[in-house]
């Protein structure tokens, strides 16, 4: 492995503390460019996970690399920013000071930091509180400026655990508009978050870990060739009128006045409508639907097991 | 090496932000305020008898190396003291991951820390020190012997006690890693005393006893070998004066406080280097 266009890639990743295997076989690749989405239940290896891509933690076993390079690699890290779970700083420091402090360390020079911090205090909302100290920062303000200096140094690569968990409504959404922007200028984002709601709306694709390993992987925004499925609610439906619709698909089935089906791509679907209306049937609904992320995540993780 | 010297600098400036700095600049002026009154008093109660001036001015350079001991213990407790939570409390907070993630190494990241503190170290002792000694000649007109030496040498024992600091930050909590620096400069301590107890005694048991326990920790060594180099030869000789020279530790002594100081830095780097944040 090496740099061959992902951003993130792991095989076979493992971390085991003691007898405690908390990592138990990761393999992962992650395109540059996307927003990528890290889910799972507690306690199923998400940040131990991040912390070997980052090098906080060694690994057991097994490989894993970060835009090329070996995870933890030095220099690689002056391209990657980083907003851990439970964001703590230097309390005694302003904002200002505090991004500052981040961008001379990723190796910025202090006259490119004089233009930036503002900017990127301005970005994260935090402009008119520049020169307070951080211990009189609430929790929102302390995640917003937690974002700032991951964003300070303008990386190829953010690692975002959690990054919303303090936010208002107005804060979640302000991360996420910054999070496009970022991905519109072409840096990868890794995030790790609990709330689906935002992961389903913010990521271009999800990968979901259960005890250590990847189980599943899913893209979140199906092109028009990708199979979709369709819940109509009809009345006066033939027989004849079903059976035709296995010309797109195989699976319809009828319940009540609602009928379900998959069918390979969304560019069927006038058809579809066209054919149930000239068999006479009344058509009151036709709505394309897709598991939503939550629905997802049950499925695929199963009982909750109280972690 | 920008990120050294970035560390050191926020390692100053949060001593002095979280008040660290000026609490000990205070303990530092009471200290030198009390030793001057003290020095004072008893200059006054000379001048009520009649004593040589040759003995008075022994009697005040002991009375100055009074002086200078607390000076020592003094700079070695605030050099525990406000370095004990610099590892230990960033690590078990959490502050570190956002710092340990940025491109500098770590041992880069330990030795800014520990530069931070050798500097602040450093200009403690030499105010506590040579305040001691200014106020000393100003009330007496005693002046050690070699001061330079002494003043390396307790620089040189604080040092000592930092680098376990950072040892057992990189290792253990907050609370305990000042237990065992704290527990192993008692251990220091006791051995200092039992080689000056021994030179009395003449007890082979109590030397070895005394030697294994500098062994262990060299710090109380290294002010026995300042007392040494700072006493006037006719008060190192009185074996009276807990600073006698009833027992001074070698070059080789010194030596092996040096070699164990590069030790415990290497074994530090090497744990951080490998250890889970």
């Amino acid at each position: 492995m090496s740099d061959n266009g992902f951003a993130i890639e792991t095989k076979d990743l493992r971390k085991a503390f003691g007898s405690t295997v908390a990592v138990r076989t990761l393999t992962l690749q992650v395109p540059r460019g996307e927003i990528f989405g890290f889910l799972g239940p507690n306690g199923a290896g998400k940040s131990t996970a991040i912390k070997m891509l980052l090098g906080l933690v060694r690994p057991t076993g097994g490989q894993a690399f970060v835009l090329g390079a070996p995870a933890g690699d030095v220099e690689v890290r002056r391209r990657v920013g980083f907003l851990p779970e439970d964001f703590r700083f230097y309390d005694w420091l302003t904002g200002a000071e505090l991004l500052h402090l981040h961008g001379r360390l990723s190796g910025m020079s202090p006259a490119a930091l004089k233009d930036r911090v503002p900017a990127i205090l301005d970005l994260v909302g935090l402009a008119p509180h520049a020169d307070r100290r951080l211990r009189t920062y609430s929790k929102g303000m302390l995640q917003r400026v937690g974002l700032a200096q991951a964003l300070v140094h303008e990386p190829e690569i953010i690692f975002l655990d959690e990054p919303t968990s303090g936010l208002d409504p107005m804060g979640r959404r302000l991360v996420r508009d910054i999070l496009r922007a970022e991905r519109e200028r072409g840096a990868t984002v890794f995030l790790n978050s609990h709330l689906l709601s935002e992961i389903e709306v913010t990521c271009d694709r999800v990968a979901f870990i259960k005890d250590g390993e990847v189980v599943a992987s899913h893209e979140l925004h199906p092109s028009a060739q990708d199979e979709v499925h369709v819940a109509v609610q009809a009345t006066r439906v033939s027989p004849e009128a079903m059976a035709g619709l296995a010309r797109w698909t195989a699976d319809a089935m009828r319940e009540g006045e609602v009928i379900r089906f998959g069918v390979r791509s969304k560019d069927v679907l006038p058809d579809v409508l066209r054919h149930l209306v000239a068999s006479g049937a009344d058509v009151y609904g036709f709505t394309p639907e897709r598991p939503s992320l939550e629905d997802l995540f049950v499925r695929i993780m199963g009982e909750d097991r109280g972690l | 090496m920008s990120g050294i010297w970035i560390m050191a600098g926020v390692t100053v400036r949060e001593a002095g932000r979280r008040k660290l700095l000026w609490m000990a600049l205070l303990a530092a002026l009471l200290f030198l305020a009390i030793f001057a009154v003290a020095l004072r008093l008893q200059v006054l109660q000379f001048q009520t008898r009649s004593m040589s001036p040759f003995l008075r001015y022994q009697v005040e350079g002991g009375m100055l190396m009074v002086g200078l001991y607390s000076c020592d213990l003094l700079a070695v407790v605030m050099t525990i003291l406000t370095s004990i939570d610099t590892l230990a409390g960033e690590i078990s907070s959490g502050t570190i991951h956002a710092m340990a993630t940025k491109p500098i190494a770590r041992w880069q990241f330990l030795a800014g820390k520990f530069l931070g503190f050798v500097g602040m170290i450093a200009a403690y002792v030499a105010m506590t020190f040579s305040g001691t000694i200014a106020v000393a000649y100003a009330v007496t007109g005693v002046l050690p012997e070699h001061p330079l030496r002494g003043a390396l040498l307790i620089l040189f024992e604080c040092l000592l006690a930092l680098s376990l600091t950072f040892l057992a930050g990189t290792r253990f909590s907050t609370l305990t890693s000042g237990v065992l620096v704290l527990g192993l400069q008692g251990v220091s301590l006791m051995g200092g005393w039992l080689e000056q107890v021994s030179g009395f005694s003449q007890s082979t048991h109590i030397v070895s006893l005394g030697v294994a326990c500098s062994l262990i920790m060299p710090g109380e060594s290294l002010w026995r070998r300042a007392a040494y180099e700072m006493q006037t030869p006719l008060a190192a000789s009185l074996s009276f004066s807990p600073f006698a020279n009833v027992s001074i530790p070698s070059l080789t002594a010194v030596a092996y406080a040096g070699a164990y100081l590069l030790v415990v830095l290497a074994v530090t780097v090497r744990h951080f280097n490998r250890r889970d944040l």
